[in-house]
This record gives structure tokens, C-alpha cells and sequence, in this order.
């Protein structure tokens, strides 16, 4: 008899929400990603497990979540459209849940090009919307994608997706997350928010709509570990939007020879207590890339702990 | 016809650029012109086809140019740019061939009276001697 | 048309090793109109063969052809007193031609110059690009004629993908996002509502994925 998913309790017992996010590591070693849960224990409420980020070859997120679990913690196991067809996709599905996994991201995966093996191709039997489509298909009508009935146990996720409030084009950006609410999605994470203006009007147009009743959203937060950090997400990251006083707090931090990566931290602190008073936020994502001891840190200064049980 | 250590030189002219010095060609050894180089004129240097580049090459010139007006005083507009490309094409060729890419070259000229048409015969001259015949002679 | 470019001058000479007797053949269909494996592109690399064969002191004897169409059996048939004369036939057609030729002649080696590439247009001498990836299954009524298989970098079917940005693709900044084009379509010719509706899942058994692809026309044969 499994349990549901703890996100989904807290979610829907109107709390603000917390999670975070956990890449595991290139090789296959299980340790690396029990070390990282220690620094999370009782910092969130669940767990990202990304699947093969920006298109590098990573342990998978399936098995990753499962060591997660392992340690006490509860996982968002992470399911992309890049690299697995549509039998490949229902497959893992069914072995997840028969693990004991309870959360599921949707996402359709960066291209191929992006990573360390730009040669393959690229499956996209899919995108996300199809896919959120999919599995709750599997969980509500007890169907494969074919139409066949799933005998005996269905897979039951509590579904997500990911939504980026600063991409192209702009007016299309909530009609295109009122389409991922209706394909099955529960929760939304969003890309890292460091515009909180462009934020707001994007979550205006999200309440508009209604759609911060149908479906919890988290604002997405990464504290900026250094000015060159700062830099390459601004020039080089497809779909971030870092506004230029980001990079000036930073600047002004290193020239007063105070710790830069203590402003990273309050910069990050800055945008929860931010984002935490819009209207329709239902909490925050938290990105520490490569930074995860940062978290207990943010989470405690944001007045975020303790987590829920 | 040509002195055997000199270099067998083939020039693409077009017509502005080979009567900027002289109103009659044949005053041009008169002047300068070296006696190595063949000319071969054209209506506009953007008729030069890659074809003939390398056809010029194949059939024993040591090296190869291509003289047309400055860029933005062309007769035709945009004849010396499509040239060059073509030129560039030809170098490119040459390259994967593992042969000197400098054996190949397009000048720019100007229209207006002047020498520039002698001195680059004579450049041209001086670049192939230094890089010797032709990998193609002798075999 | 059908896109494609000649191969790299070093890894035709690698596939012509021990080949002395060689015909360029080349196309007058589409390989001519994007200047890859037509007529002139025959002169040139006859002439890249002849020039690397007196470098290099081996002996190499080009002849040089171009038919209408490699892509017809009446056209390649023109060749079948005289294929047999050659080492191999260095075949300028795009890949379709090459493999008509293998099937027409197999005892023949036939040797591909080109690498074909897409089924796309000339957006400017000079330039070409994807438009079509032959999926076998045509939507294009609901995405205002513009195709998220050849043109959308990750094939979606509700985009655009959150690494659109200033109406271009995340994976080049030379790649239009077709999402955007798509969007300001249908915007300017007010039909907005077909972005609402969720796409289904593309039944992909019509594309390349439901293996090689025949179509008979019963009424056309004799």
C-alpha cells in the first residue's frame, strides 16, 4: 500500500511549497547522490532528479530517484521526449511506479546538440504536451497510448511540467501552460527568475486565465555562486532573462571585498521573499547547480524551515 | 616563347582594368609588362569561370590570377566581387589538393590610369618564382 | 528540390583509390539547379581529378556525362552499352540517382560525389534550406502551411519549447523558431484557436520510421 506523494500533501494543503533539485552524477556511483541528500534532508519537499540535463549522459533519473528514496527523501523523477520513443517512455513509467515513485516532470529535454554526444539523433516520438497527455491517460483511464487497457496496476504520478515565463513569444507563453494544464499537469516549475517585472506580468496573464487555480506554480530560483556564473547564464543560457543589476549587486560585493557568493545567496533569498507575494505562487523551485550546500542556507534565511512533515 | 625560368603565368583581365595604363595593348612589354605572363581579357572579371581556373592550371600555368576593378567602381556593379568569390573557390580547391593556394589570386585594381596593372604582373611573378613550378610539371 | 553538396575533395580521392577509369556522371534535375552535381559541377571535379592524378604521378582517365535524370530507368538505361568500360562510375546525382544506378547495374562499382542533405528551397542565390522532411502524413493546414517536422529542431507539435528566443531556434541562431513563424501566422490570418488545441501524437509509421516507403498507383500502370 504506497503513500501519496508527500509534494502533493503540501501542495494542497495551501502551504507554500519547497523543492529542490539534484543532478546526479556521470558515472555509477550511488554514494555521490547520497552525499547530496544529506545537505537537502528537511530542506524541501521533494526533489528534483534531472534526466540527462542539457543532453550529457548522466545516471538516470529513474534509478537516481530511487537511490534518493532510499535515503528518506522524496524524489521528482524527471522524464524528457529526447531520448526515449513512446514504448521505451510507458515502459519505465510502469517500472518507476512499481519502485515506489510518486512525482513526475514532463518535459520534452534539451536538444541533443547541447551535450556530449551531439551525434545521436534525437528520438522526439514526442513533445511534453503529448506526454503529460500520456501518463494521465495511464493513471485516470487506465490506458496505454495505443488504447490498450492497462490490466491490474496503473502508474499513479502526481504530474508536472516546466514553463518559461521569459521565452519567445511572449503573449503565447500562459496559453501555451493553460495547454499543459489541460494535457494532465499539477504543478509547474518555471525557468530561473531573476526579472521579477517579467515574472509578474507573466503571472498576471497566468491569473488571467485562472490558471494558478488548476495547477500549483513554483517559481524557479538559482543563487548566482559568482560574477562569471552570472555572465555565462546571461550570454549563454537559451531562456534566461538576468537583468543587469544581478550582476551589478555581485560586482558591487566583490569591489567592497565582501563574500560574492554571500550576495549570490541573499540575492536568491531576495527574490523568494519577492516571488512568495505575487499572487498565484505556490512556492519556489530552488536550483543550486553544483551548490546544493547552499540550500539549507537560502531555505533558513527565506524563512522556509521547517519543511512540513 | 617564354623563358624557361621564367614562371608560365596566366592573367584574367578584365577589359577597364588591362586598358587603365595603355590605350593599345601591345605597348604593355613596352612598359613593363612581364613577358611571362599571358593575358587573357575579359568583358568583366565576374565572367571568369572556376572551370577555366583550373583548366588554366591543368594545362601548365605555374600560377594563375584574376585582375578586376576595385570593388566599388566595377562597371558592372558587382563583376570584381563574384570574381573573387570564385578565386576564393579555386584557392579553396587548391588547398584540398594540398597545392599552394597562393598560386592562385585575385587583384583589385583601379580603373583610373595607372601602373597597378603592370605591378601586380609583376607580383605575381616574383610570388610564383619563389614558390617554383608547378607540382603538375614534370610528371 | 533535393539539397546536396559535393563531397570533400580528400574523401572522394579516398573512395576512387585503385580506380583508374572513371565517368562523372552528372544530373540535370534538382543536384543542377543547387549547383552540386550538374553539368559544370562534372567540368569541375573532372578537372580536380585530372590535376590531383598528374600531381601525384597515378594515372586517371575521367569521361564526362550528364543525364536529364539519374532518378528514371530511361535515362540511366542510355548508359548500358558503355558502363561496363569504366572502373567506376562517380555518380554527381543526389543519393536517389546513386542507389538507381546500384539497382540497375550491379555489377558496376558506383561511387556517391555528393552528400545529400533535404528536401528544401533556394532562399537566395546562394543559400537553401529544409522544408519538407517527408513524413508521409501532412499537416500542414493547421500550422499555416509552415511544417514543425522539417523546420522545428526537436519536431514538436505544440510549441514553441522554452529555449525560443527573439524568434530563434536555441540550437542556432541561424534557425528560425518555426513555433514563432507558425504563431505570428496564424495570428495574422486570426487563427489563433488552432494553437489551443493539443496536438495528438504524431502516428510516425507513414515517415522513414515505418521503413522504406512505396506508393503504387494502380491506375497509372500499364
Amino acid at each position: 500500500m504506497s503513500s501519496a506523494s508527500n509534494l502533493k500533501k503540501v501542495l494542497t494543503s495551501g502551504q507554500f511549497a519547497v523543492t529542490a533539485e539534484l543532478g546526479p552524477p556521470k558515472n555509477a556511483d550511488a554514494e555521490v547522490i547520497r552525499a547530496k541528500a544529506k545537505l537537502l534532508s528537511g530542506c524541501a519537499d521533494a526533489v528534483n532528479i534531472t534526466d540527462c540535463q542539457t543532453a550529457i549522459v548522466r545516471m538516470s533519473s529513474i534509478a537516481a530517484s530511487v537511490v534518493l528514496m532510499q535515503e528518506g527523501l522524496e524524489p521528482i523523477t524527471q522524464m524528457t521526449c529526447r531520448d526515449r520513443n513512446r514504448i521505451a517512455i510507458q515502459s519505465d513509467l510502469l517500472g518507476a511506479a512499481a519502485l515506489g515513485l510518486k512525482n513526475l516532470l514532463c518535459l520534452t529535454g534539451d536538444h541533443q546538440k547541447f551535450g556530449n554526444h551531439p551525434n545521436s539523433t534525437g528520438v522526439f516520438d514526442m513533445d511534453s504536451i503529448q506526454l503529460l497527455q500520456m501518463v494521465r491517460m495511464m493513471r485516470d483511464e487506465k490506458v496505454f497510448q495505443c488504447g490498450e487497457e492497462i490490466k491490474g496496476k496503473e502508474p499513479n504520478f502526481l504530474l508536472g511540467a516546466a514553463a518559461n515565463p521569459f521565452a519567445d513569444p511572449f503573449e503565447f507563453r500562459a496559453l501555451r501552460l493553460a495547454k499543459k494544464i489541460a494535457a494532465g499537469a499539477q504543478f509547474i516549475q518555471t525557468q530561473i527568475v531573476y526579472n521579477i517585472d517579467k515574472f509578474a506580468a507573466w503571472m498576471k496573464a497566468v491569473r488571467d486565465l485562472g490558471l494558478h487555480k488548476k495547477c500549483y506554480i513554483l517559481a524557479g530560483v538559482t543563487p548566482p555562486k559568482s560574477i562569471g556564473m552570472a555572465r555565462y547564464m546571461k550570454d549563454n543560457v537559451p531562456g534566461l532573462d538576468i537583468p543587469d543589476n544581478v550582476i551589478a549587486r555581485l560586482q558591487g560585493a566583490k569591489d567592497a571585498k565582501k563574500d560574492v557568493q554571500e550576495e549570490g545567496i541573499n540575492i536568491c533569498v531576495d527574490i523568494i521573499n519577492k516571488v512568495k507575494e505575487i499572487e498565484g505562487v505556490a512556492g519556489v523551485h530552488i536550483m543550486a547547480i553544483e551548490w546544493e550546500s547552499a540550500i539549507p542556507e537560502i531555505t533558513k534565511r527565506a524563512g522556509l524551515l521547517p519543511r512540513p512533515r | 616563347m617564354t623563358n624557361s625560368n621564367e614562371p608560365d603565368i596566366v592573367a584574367f583581365c578584365c577589359h577597364y582594368t588591362a586598358y587603365a595604363c595603355s590605350q593599345d595593348l601591345r605597348n604593355l612589354p613596352r612598359l613593363g609588362f612581364p613577358e611571362n605572363v599571358r593575358l587573357e581579357i575579359l568583358p568583366c572579371s565576374g565572367r571568369i569561370s572556376i572551370i577555366r581556373l583550373l583548366k588554366a592550371f591543368e594545362q601548365g600555368a605555374d600560377g594563375i590570377y584574376v585582375a578586376g576593378c576595385k570593388d566599388d567602381t566595377c562597371h558592372n556593379i558587382r563583376g570584381s566581387r563574384v570574381a573573387k568569390k570564385r578565386v576564393d573557390y579555386a584557392k579553396d580547391v587548391f588547398d584540398q589538393l594540398n597545392i599552394e593556394p597562393e598560386r592562385i589570386e585575385m587583384f583589385m585594381i583601379s580603373r583610373e590610369p595607372n601602373r597597378g596593372f603592370i605591378e601586380v604582373a609583376k607580383e605575381m611573378t616574383m610570388r610564383i618564382k619563389k614558390l617554383g613550378p608547378s607540382p603538375l610539371k614534370g610528371k | 528540390m533535393i539539397v546536396g553538396q559535393r563531397k570533400p575533395i580528400q574523401e572522394i580521392f579516398e573512395m576512387l583509390k585503385g580506380i583508374k577509369k572513371i565517368l562523372i556522371l552528372g544530373c540535370g534535375g534538382c543536384v543542377t539547379v543547387c549547383s552540386a552535381g550538374g553539368e559544370k559541377e562534372v567540368e569541375i571535379l573532372a578537372s580536380i581529378l585530372r590535376i590531383n592524378s598528374k600531381k601525384t604521378g597515378e594515372p586517371v582517365e575521367t569521361k564526362e556525362k550528364t543525364l536529364a535524370r539519374q532518378c528514371d530507368m530511361e535515362y540511366l538505361e542510355e548508359l548500358k552499352d558503355e558502363v561496363d568500360k569504366y572502373d567506376a562510375v562517380l555518380s554527381m546525382a543526389c543519393g536517389v540517382g546513386v542507389n538507381f544506378m546500384a539497382d540497375i547495374y550491379p555489377k558496376t562499382i558506383i561511387l556517391p560525389a555528393l552528400n545529400t542533405s533535404f528536401m528544401g528551397v533556394s532562399d537566395e542565390q546562394g543559400v537553401w534550406s529544409e522544408r519538407c522532411a517527408g513524413c508521409g502524413n501532412c499537416v500542414l493546414d493547421k500550422t499555416g502551411g509552415l511544417c514543425p517536422v522539417a523546420r522545428c529542431s526537436k519536431r514538436l507539435f505544440n510549441g514553441p519549447c522554452g529555449g525560443s528566443q527573439n524568434g530563434k531556434c536555441e540550437i542556432n541562431a541561424d534557425i528560425a523558431c518555426v513555433w514563432q513563424l507558425i504563431y505570428d501566422r496564424l495570428k495574422g490570418l486570426n487563427q489563433l484557436e488552432k494553437l489551443q488545441e493539443i496536438f495528438p501524437m504524431k502516428d510516425w509509421s507513414s515517415s522513414l520510421h515505418g521503413g522504406p516507403r512505396k506508393i503504387v498507383r494502380e491506375d497509372l500502370k500499364l
